[in-house]
C-alpha cells in the first residue's frame, strides 16, 4: 500500500516517534509485556468483579487434594492407551486378518463415538450386562453380577486409555511404518525372530518418532480426566475438577471455583510441555542435523 | 569327489504381481567358491540374491542352503521358523548397509550372536573385537554408526554379518552406494574373507576387477535368467553372447 496523503500532522508524528521507538524493543520483551498487561486487565476485572480470593486461599487444599486422583487417572489411561496402541499398530501391520480385522474395529469404534458416550457405556451399561448374563448362565462363577460394575475413576480411566489407545494406534502405527525397510530385511537377514527384531531394532527406533505426539496426548488426557466428574463420585475421591464443582456449588463461589480448577490445568500442561519439549530435544539427538554435521567431519581426513 | 554344496537354487521363479523377475534360474555354488552375479539394472541379479534367504520370497522353485531345503510359494508358521533357520547360514551385505543407527558398533554385531545364543555375553564380545578388528574398525567400536564413513559402516556391516558365522555371505551391490574413493577398502576386505577366510560368497557387483581378481565364476544374469556362466578370465575376455559382451564393454 502507498502512503495516503497526511492528516494531522501532530498525531501523524507521534506515531511515527512512537514506531521508531518500538523498533528498538526486543520482540520477546514486548509479548512479555503483552502477558502482563492481560494478567493486570483479568485482575483488575476480576476484582471488580467481587472475585473472592480468600475464598480461594481457603478451598485451595482440598482443590489440590484431588491432584493425586487427576494424576492417577491420566497416568493409568496414558499407559492402557499405550499399551493398547502398541498391540493395535502392529496388528494393523500384520498379515494376521483377526489381528488386523480386531484392531480396525477397535479404532473404528472408539474413534467413531464420543469420549463421554464410552464412559457411559462402561461405568453405566456394563454393570446390567453383568446382571444380566449372571441371571441367564447360573454356570458362570459367583459374584460375576457385580463383576462388571466399577468406580467411576476405575471407569473413566479405563475409557480414557481405550479412547486415546485408538488415536494412538495410528500414531504408533505412522512411527513404525517410518523405520526404514532396510532395518527389518537386515534384522531377518541375521536370523532375529519378529520378537527381537521388533524389541531390539524397529520399536527403539520408531519411539523416536512416536514420544512427541505421546506426550501431546498425554497433556490432552491430563485435561479430559475432568470428564469422569460426569460419572459423579464420593467427594473423597473425587479429582480436581469434581472438587472444585463441589465446593463451588456449596459456597455459591461458581466464579472462583472455575478459575481455581482453570489455573491448576493451565499450570500442569505448562508444566508438562515443557518436559515435553526436553524429552523431544533429548530423543532426536542421536539423529540431529549438528551431530551428523559434526560426524562428517570427524571423518573429513579421508 | 564332488565338492560340498552350499547353495543350490532349482527352478527359481519370483514374480512381483504381474511382472515376472526371475524366470527359472538353476545355480549351485560351493564351499569356499566365489560367485560374482552381474547383469543390467532389471535384470533379476539382487532378487536373485535376496530369494537364497528368502528376504524375497520365491513365487516356485527351491532354496537348498547348508542342507537345509525350501520351497518357495507359500507362508506357514512352519515355514517362516524354518526360513530363520536357514537364515542363521546366510550372512547378508546390503547396498545401503542397514546398519541399526540405535546402537552402537560393537552392539551392531553382537546383537545377532546374542539373540541366538551364541556363547556367554563375553565370548560374543570377545569375537565381535576380533571380527572388528578384523575389518580395521576395533577403535570404532564404541561410536554409532551416523558417525562413520560410508566405507566403515560397510564394514561394520560386514563384521555384523560374520558374527553369526554363515556358510556363506550374500553381498547385494556392496559399493554401489560408496563415493569411489571408498569403494577399494570394502573390496579389499571382500578380498580377504576369500583368499584368507575361504569363505562362501555370492556378489552381486559390477567391479569388474574385483571379479577378475577374486571369483572363482561369474555368473550373467539376464531377463531373469542366467545367460552364461564361466570363469572370470574366460567370461571377460571371450564372452559367448551379444547381450554379455555389451554389457562387460559398458562397464569395463
Amino acid at each position: 500500500m502507498g502512503e495516503g496523503p497526511r492528516r494531522g500532522g501532530a498525531i501523524s508524528d507521534l506515531w511515527e516517534r512512537w514506531q521508531l521507538a518500538s523498533a528498538r524493543v526486543p520482540f520477546g520483551a514486548k509479548n512479555a509485556a503483552v502477558w502482563v498487561v492481560l494478567f493486570a486487565l483479568i485482575a483488575f476485572f476480576g476484582n471488580a468483579a467481587g472475585f473472592d480470593l480468600q475464598w480461594i486461599r481457603d478451598n485451595l487444599r482440598y482443590i489440590l487434594g484431588g491432584l493425586p486422583y487427576t494424576a492417577a487417572i491420566a497416568v493409568g489411561g496414558i499407559v492402557l492407551a499405550i499399551t493398547l496402541a502398541l498391540l493395535g499398530a502392529l496388528a494393523r501391520l500384520s498379515r494376521n486378518a483377526v489381528a488386523y480385522g480386531v484392531a480396525g474395529f477397535y479404532v473404528s469404534f472408539f474413534r467413531g463415538t464420543p469420549l463421554i458416550v464410552q464412559m457411559f457405556l462402561i461405568y453405566l451399561a456394563l454393570p446390567p450386562v453383568g446382571q444380566n448374563l449372571a441371571e441367564k448362565y447360573t454356570w458362570l462363577p459367583e459374584g460375576f453380577d457385580e463383576a462388571l460394575i466399577l468406580e467411576a475413576a476405575t471407569a473413566g480411566t479405563i475409557a480414557l486409555g481405550l479412547n486415546y489407545g485408538a488415536y494412538m494406534t495410528e500414531i504408533f502405527r505412522a512411527g513404525i511404518q517410518s523405520v526404514a525397510g532396510g532395518q527389518g530385511e537386515a534384522a531377518d537377514a541375521l536370523g532375529m525372530t519378529y520378537a527381537q527384531k521388533m524389541r531390539k531394532v524397529v520399536l527403539p527406533q520408531a519411539f523416536r518418532v512416536i514420544i512427541p505426539p505421546t506426550g501431546n496426548e498425554f497433556i490432552a488426557m491430563m485435561k479430559d480426566t475432568a470428564l469422569v466428574s460426569f460419572l459423579g463420585v464420593t467427594a473423597a475421591s473425587a479429582e480436581v475438577f469434581r472438587r472444585s464443582q463441589l465446593v463451588g456449588k456449596a459456597d455459591f463461589k461458581n466464579l472462583e471455583a472455575y478459575v481455581a480448577v482453570a489455573m491448576i490445568y493451565w499450570g500442569l500442561t505448562v508444566l508438562f510441555t515443557f518436559f515435553q519439549s526436553r524429552l523431544e530435544a533429548r530423543v532426536g539427538r542421536g539423529y540431529d542435523r549438528q551431530h551428523v554435521v559434526r560426524a562428517m567431519q570427524a571423518q573429513e581426513p579421508h | 569327489m564332488p565338492r560340498d554344496v552350499v547353495v543350490r537354487l532349482d527352478g527359481l521363479h519370483k514374480s512381483f504381481g504381474h511382472l515376472e523377475v526371475i524366470r527359472g534360474v538353476d545355480l549351485e555354488v560351493h564351499r569356499g567358491e566365489v560367485v560374482v552375479v552381474f547383469g543390467r539394472s532389471g535384470s533379476g541379479k539382487s532378487t536373485m540374491l535376496r530369494c537364497v534367504n528368502f528376504i524375497e520370497d520365491p513365487t516356485a522353485g527351491v532354496v537348498e542352503v547348508a542342507g537345509i531345503r525350501l520351497e518357495g510359494g507359500y507362508r506357514t508358521r512352519r515355514k517362516r521358523e524354518q526360513i530363520r533357520q536357514l537364515r542363521l547360514h546366510v550372512g547378508m551385505v546390503f547396498q545401503q548397509f542397514n546398519l541399526f543407527p540405535n546402537m552402537t558398533v560393537l552392539d551392531n554385531v553382537t546383537c545377532a550372536p546374542r539373540c541366538a545364543g551364541r556363547g556367554t555375553d563375553k565370548d560374543v564380545t570377545r569375537r565381535a573385537t576380533d571380527l572388528l578388528d578384523r575389518v580395521g574398525l576395533a577403535d570404532k567400536a564404541r561410536e554409532h554408526p551416523i558417525r562413520l564413513s560410508g566405507g566403515q559402516q560397510q564394514r561394520v556391516a560386514i563384521a555384523r554379518a560374520l558374527a553369526m558365522e554363515p556358510d556363506v555371505m550374500l553381498f547385494d551391490e556392496p559399493t554401489s552406494a560408496l563415493d569411489p574413493e571408498l569403494t577399494g577398502e570394502v573390496l579389499g576386505v571382500m578380498k580377504s574373507l576369500a583368499t584368507e577366510m575361504h569363505m562362501t560368497m555370492m556378489v552381486v557387483t559390477h567391479e569388474m576387477g574385483f571379479a577378475r581378481e577374486v571369483a572363482d565364476r561369474m555368473v550373467f544374469v539376464h531377463d531373469g535368467r542366467i545367460l552364461e556362466e564361466g570363469p572370470p578370465d574366460q567370461l571377460i575376455a571371450s564372452p559367448e553372447h551379444a547381450e554379455t559382451r555389451a554389457f562387460i564393454d559398458a562397464v569395463l
